[in-house]
């Protein structure tokens, strides 16, 4: 009796944010299609992949994406619930499920999640900041909604290279060969995109400098105290998870990050002369 | 009168960033900056070391003041660390394994 049961085909797609591979599997190729566009450039080698999601679509119907996100730890196995999908990760395995709709918003708040709960392990964080590279050196640009994130990255010169107009990746700089005045970090582009939505390059470089952002009358470089810098730098960490180890990882990473980095005020008026200071 | 005993929390993460003491609660993820008294105090709360001690030895030189007066005030302030979470209280010493002087929770920067 031929034909009772038929094998599904397994498409999948690495999609690869901070040197980070991760593959997604799925058995619809629109919803394959959907994400080889949303995150065009940052489609890496399945072969290497760190972490492995299969991806069960379910119909869409009303869900609320505002609604709470919880991101819970037990038994060694990862969490995340919101009204529009629901995962779940087992890192010693690298494997996970996500359950969503056919849309690009649910599995890029997951990779989103996953990312940070892996950067807090390694002393690493996204950041709520643009971030671009000039002359070989990354500049974050951190700041709250309306803070001038994406002003700042418009006004980037042809010679900057945009990383982020949202979300920045930051990570410990372990390379061997890592230069002796490079500050230990390295900031990387990401595809999470503000009211640019202009996907960032998928390139990295050492970082020089967090500006916090401010808007003013001139453009202006204050220092900041490194408690003060440590209290904005939190304000701006991407966090999710409801657990204590975590939380105080990612308390130590920013309080490293700003013992290391250089933390300024950037007070800008919102034209191109801004970047004459920087880089 | 009963002595005080005062602990450091083992929930929270502490970190001194250019002579500012920071402390992030494991539990809300609520950020303090403690004042140098109380910086002083949350250093000193090792569990076993009575809080009168503290005071006269760490508290009363550094303000010159009045040990009764002195050790009232710490009384205060340890109490409203321990309501945030910061500090643990008791009229008994404190075990833990997280209350040593060494405390590795209490990084340093610059």
């Amino acid at each position: 009796m031929p034909g009772l049961i038929s094998p599904v085909d397994c498409l999948h797609l690495t999609i690869e944010i901070g040197g980070m591979p991760i593959r997604v599997n799925t058995t619809d190729a629109d919803f394959l299609g959907m994400l080889q566009n949303r995150y065009a450039g940052f489609v890496g080698s399945s072969e290497s992949a760190a972490i492995e999601f299969d991806i069960d679509l379910f119909a869409p119907g009303f869900v609320d994406p505002r609604a709470d996100l919880r991101v819970t730890q037990h038994a060694g196995k990862w969490s995340l619930e919101r009204g529009d999908f629901r995962a779940e990760w087992e890192p010693a395995r690298r494997t996970g499920a996500i359950r969503q709709s056919a849309n690009p918003y649910s599995i890029d708040a997951v990779l989103r999640i996953v990312h940070t709960l892996v950067l807090a392990q390694e002393g690493g964080f996204l950041l709520h900041a643009a971030s671009a590279i000039r002359n070989g050196k990354a500049f974050l640009f951190a700041g709250v909604s309306g803070a001038g994130k994406t002003t700042i990255s418009r006004l980037a010169p042809s010679d900057a290279t945009l990383l982020t107009d949202e979300i920045s990746y930051v990570r410990k700089d372990v390379r061997k060969d890592a230069r002796k005045h490079d500050h230990g970090y390295v900031a990387h582009g990401t595809p999470f995109t503000g009211e640019l939505a202009k996907l960032g390059e998928n390139v990295s470089a050492p970082i020089s400098a967090l500006y916090l952002l401010a808007q003013g009358p001139e453009n202006r470089i204050d220092p900041v105290a490194p408690g003060e810098a440590a209290r904005e730098l939190l304000a701006n960490v991407l966090f999710f998870a409801e657990d204590q180890e975590l939380v105080q990882r990612a308390f130590h990473a920013a309080c490293e990050f700003v013992s290391r980095v250089p933390v300024s005020r950037l007070t800008f008026v919102p034209d191109a002369r801004v970047w004459e200071m920087i880089g | 009168m009963s002595r005080l005993y005062i602990a450091r929390n083992a929930r929270v993460a502490a970190r001194k960033l250019d002579g500012e003491m920071m402390i992030m609660s494991g539990q809300d993820s609520t950020l303090f900056t403690l004042n140098k008294t109380a910086t002083i105090i949350w250093q000193a709360a090792d569990g076993a070391t009575p809080l009168d001690e503290i005071v006269e030895r760490r508290i009363c030189p550094e303000y010159e003041v009045e040990p009764a007066a002195a050790l009232q005030d710490a009384e205060t302030l340890a109490r409203e660390l321990a309501a945030h979470g910061i500090l643990d209280v008791s009229e008994n010493p404190i075990i833990s394994v997280n209350s040593s002087p060494a405390n590795p929770l209490a990084g340093e920067s610059r």
